[in-house]
C-alpha cells in the first residue's frame, strides 16, 4: 500500500483527488500550505507527496527546498493546473520526480503515484515536449556533455511520450521492456535536475515572456 | 490657486464677471481671448500687445504666464478639446521673433534677450502645472515643502546664492559695466535657482513616474477584469443554463480552460505566421466543433512558408483530427508537432477503435485524398498506422527550406 500525502490549497480539489484514487493507495493526510506540508511530511513520513505548484507561502518549490534540503527520503509528484514551462521546469529542477496536470484521470494518477513510489519518473506529454525543446534549442557548448545532452534513445522515448504513448506502448514500439523505458525516463529526469546548463532555466523563463 | 473654485462660483450673477479662458478660438492658453472678452476689445489687439510687451524685457511673456495661471479655464462641453489655430499662432510668433531680432540687432533692448530663458523656463513649468489637476498639485506642493524642510542646508545655500547673484546683478546694472560680469552673475542666479529647485523638480519627476506606474497597473487590472467578465463569467452562466447536457458542459469548460491557459501561459502568437500557433488554433477549433479534448504538444517552431507546403500539411492535419474526432470514439486525441532543422513532423493519434486500412473503399476521400494525396502532391508524406481496436496514428512529414 502506497502512503500518500496531498498538498494543495484547494479543499475541493483535495477531496476530489482522495475520492478518485484507487484502493491500492492510502491517503494518510492533507496539507494546505507550505508550513503545514513541511510539518505533515515530517510527522507522517508518506511514500509520495502529491504537491501543488502554486500555494501560499512560497509554493511547491519551497516545500521541496525545505524537505529535500533536510535530507528526507520522500518522493514528490507535482500536480498542477499550470502547464507553464517556468512552473514545470522549476518544480522538476527543485526535486520532484514527476509532473502531471490536474486534468489527469484518476486511473492515470494512481499509475503515476505507483511509478513515483517505485523510484521512477513520470512525464506528461507536455513535460516531455518542454524537455525536448529545451535540450534541442541550444547550440551553446556544454560544460558536461554527459549531462547536457540527451541520447538518441532518450530522445525517442520522450518523443513517444509527447505523442501520447503510455510506457507500455512505448516499450512495444521500441522493442524494449517497460523497465528499460522507465530507466530512460529516470535518466532524463536526472539530467534535467543536475544539468547546470543555465539555458534550461533561461529557456523556461523566456517561454513566459509575452 | 486655492481660491480658484470659490471665485469661479462667484461668477455668473455677480456684477463683476470673472475673467475666463475660453477653449474655442484659443491660440495658446486662451488668455488673450479671455482678456479681450473682458475688456470688450478685439483679441488681435490684445495678442499684438502681448507680443510687443514680450519683446520689451519679456514683460509680455511674464504677464501672459501670470494671467494664464490665475485665470480659470472656461468649462468646455464636448469630448475633444477644440484644436488651436496653428497658422495664426505661427504668425504671431513670427512677428514676435522678428521684432525681437530687430531690437536685439539695433541694441534697443538688452534685457529682453536676457530674460527670455527665464520666460521660456517659466512657461514650461506653467504647462506642467496647468496639465495637473488640483488634487495632484496639492500633492506636488506638499511633497515640495517636505523636501524643502528636509534639505534645509541646501535650501539656505541656494537662497544665499540667489541673493548674492541678485545683488551683484543689480550692482552691475547700476554701474553699467561690461556685459561679461553681468553674465557671470546671471549664471550665479541661475545656479542658485537650480539648487533651490532641484529637489522640487526631482520630486516632481518621481511623482510623475509613480503615477505612470499606477496607471499601468490600473490598465492591467482592467484587462484582467475584462477577461474575467467577458469570458469566464459568460461561460459560467452558459454552463448553468445547459447543466442538463454533460457533453455541452464539458465542451464549454474545456474551451474556457483553453482560452484562459493561452491567455496566462502562451506567448502571444500569430496563428497565421508560425506552425505551432497554427496547429494550436486548428486543434482548438476542432475541439470546439466536436467536443473532444485535443492535447497539443509542440517542439520548436518554424514560420509558415510562402509556397504553401505547410499550409497543405496543416489542412491534412486538420482532416486527421476531424476523422479521429468523428469516427474513432476515442476519449481524447494527442497532437504532436515537431520541427527539426528543415523537417516538420506532425502526429495525430487517438486511442479509439481503429480500422482496417485495406478495407476502406476507394471513393472515401477522407484519408486517401485529403491526407495522403494532399501531402504527396506537396512533396511530403503521410503514413497511417491503425489496427482494429488499436487506435489510429497519422504521421505527416514535410521538408521545407528555412526562409
Amino acid at each position: 500500500m502506497t502512503r500518500v500525502l496531498i498538498v494543495d490549497d484547494h479543499r475541493l480539489f483535495r477531496s476530489g483527488v482522495r475520492a478518485e484514487l484507487g484502493d491500492s493507495i492510502e491517503v494518510v493526510g492533507e496539507a494546505e500550505d507550505v508550513e503545514s506540508a513541511v510539518k505533515a511530511i515530517a510527522e507522517l513520513e508518506p511514500d509520495v507527496v502529491l504537491l501543488d505548484v502554486h500555494m501560499p507561502g512560497g509554493g511547491g518549490v519551497e516545500v521541496l527546498r525545505r524537505v529535500l534540503g533536510s535530507g528526507a527520503q520522500v518522493r514528490f509528484l507535482a500536480l498542477s493546473v499550470s502547464d507553464a514551462a517556468e512552473d514545470v521546469i522549476g518544480v522538476i529542477r527543485g526535486g520532484a520526480r514527476g509532473y502531471v496536470t490536474k486534468n489527469i484521470s484518476g486511473k492515470e494518477l494512481t499509475d503515476a503515484i505507483r511509478r513515483v513510489a517505485d523510484g521512477d519518473a513520470v512525464f506528461s506529454p507536455r513535460l516531455a515536449g518542454f524537455v525536448l525543446d529545451a535540450f534541442a534549442s541550444s547550440e551553446a557548448p556544454s560544460i558536461d556533455p554527459e549531462l547536457d545532452s540527451l541520447t538518441q534513445r532518450e530522445r525517442e522515448v520522450l518523443r513517444l511520450i509527447a505523442r501520447g504513448y503510455a510506457y507500455k506502448e512505448i516499450a512495444k514500439e521500441l522493442f524494449i521492456s517497460v523497465k528499460t523505458v522507465e530507466t530512460h525516463v529516470s535518466s532524463v529526469l536526472r539530467k534535467l535536475q543536475l544539468s547546470n546548463r543555465h539555458e534550461l532555466s533561461r529557456w523556461a523563463t523566456a517561454r513566459r515572456l509575452v | 490657486m486655492a481660491d480658484q473654485k470659490t471665485l469661479a462660483e462667484a461668477g455668473g450673477d455677480a456684477p463683476f464677471r470673472r475673467m475666463m479662458r475660453p477653449m474655442e478660438g484659443r491660440l495658446l492658453g486662451g488668455v488673450a481671448q479671455g482678456l479681450a472678452t473682458q475688456l470688450k476689445l478685439d483679441p488681435v489687439v490684445i495678442r499684438l500687445t502681448f507680443v510687443l510687451l514680450s519683446v520689451v524685457d519679456g514683460v509680455g511673456v511674464v504677464a501672459y504666464a501670470v494671467l494664464w495661471m490665475i485665470t480659470p479655464r472656461m468649462p468646455y462641453e464636448g469630448s475633444n478639446r477644440p484644436p488651436r489655430d496653428w497658422s495664426q499662432l505661427a504668425a504671431f510668433a513670427a512677428i514676435g521673433i522678428a521684432l525681437a531680432a530687430f531690437s536685439w540687432l539695433t541694441g534697443a533692448s538688452q534685457g529682453g534677450i536676457g530674460m527670455l530663458p527665464f520666460a521660456v523656463g517659466g512657461i514650461g513649468a506653467l504647462i506642467l502645472w496647468q496639465q495637473a489637476d488640483p488634487e495632484r498639485r496639492r500633492n506636488w506642493m506638499s511633497g515640495a515643502t517636505k523636501g524643502m524642510r528636509k534639505n534645509r542646508v541646501r535650501t539656505m545655500l541656494g537662497v544665499a546664492l540667489v541673493a548674492v547673484g541678485a545683488v551683484g546683478f543689480l550692482a552691475v546694472q547700476g554701474e553699467l559695466m561690461a556685459a561679461r560680469p553681468g553674465l557671470l552673475f546671471t549664471a550665479v542666479v541661475v545656479g542658485g535657482l537650480a539648487v533651490v529647485a532641484a529637489p522640487w523638480l526631482a520630486g516632481l519627476w518621481k511623482e510623475l513616474q509613480l503615477e505612470r506606474r499606477e496607471r499601468i497597473r490600473q490598465e492591467e487590472r482592467a484587462e484582467v477584469a475584462a477577461m474575467v467578465h467577458d469570458s469566464v463569467l459568460h461561460t459560467l452562466t452558459l454552463i448553468q443554463r445547459v447543466a442538463h447536457d454533460p457533453r455541452e458542459v464539458t465542451r464549454l469548460a474545456r474551451s474556457q480552460e483553453r482560452d484562459l491557459r493561452n491567455w496566462l501561459y502562451q506567448p502571444a502568437q500569430d496563428a497565421d505566421a508560425t506552425l505551432a500557433a497554427a496547429v494550436r488554433r486548428i486543434a482548438a477549433e476542432e475541439e470546439d466543433a466536436h467536443g473532444l479534448p485535443i492535447e497539443v504538444v509542440c517542439v520548436s517552431d518554424i514560420a509558415l512558408d510562402s509556397a504553401g507546403k505547410l499550409a497543405a500539411m496543416l489542412k491534412a492535419a486538420r482532416q486527421a483530427m476531424v476523422n479521429a474526432a468523428k469516427y474513432s470514439e476515442s476519449p481524447s486525441i494527442s497532437v504532436y508537432a515537431e520541427v527539426e532543422g528543415e523537417e516538420v513532423t506532425i502526429f495525430i493519434r487517438d486511442r479509439g477503435k481503429g480500422f482496417d486500412l485495406e478495407a476502406i473503399p476507394l471513393d472515401r476521400m477522407g484519408i486517401r485524398e485529403s491526407i495522403i494525396g494532399r501531402m504527396e502532391r506537396h512533396g511530403g508524406a503521410a503514413r497511417v498506422r491503425t489496427e482494429p481496436g488499436e487506435g489510429t496514428e497519422v504521421m505527416l512529414t514535410m521538408k521545407v527550406e528555412k526562409e
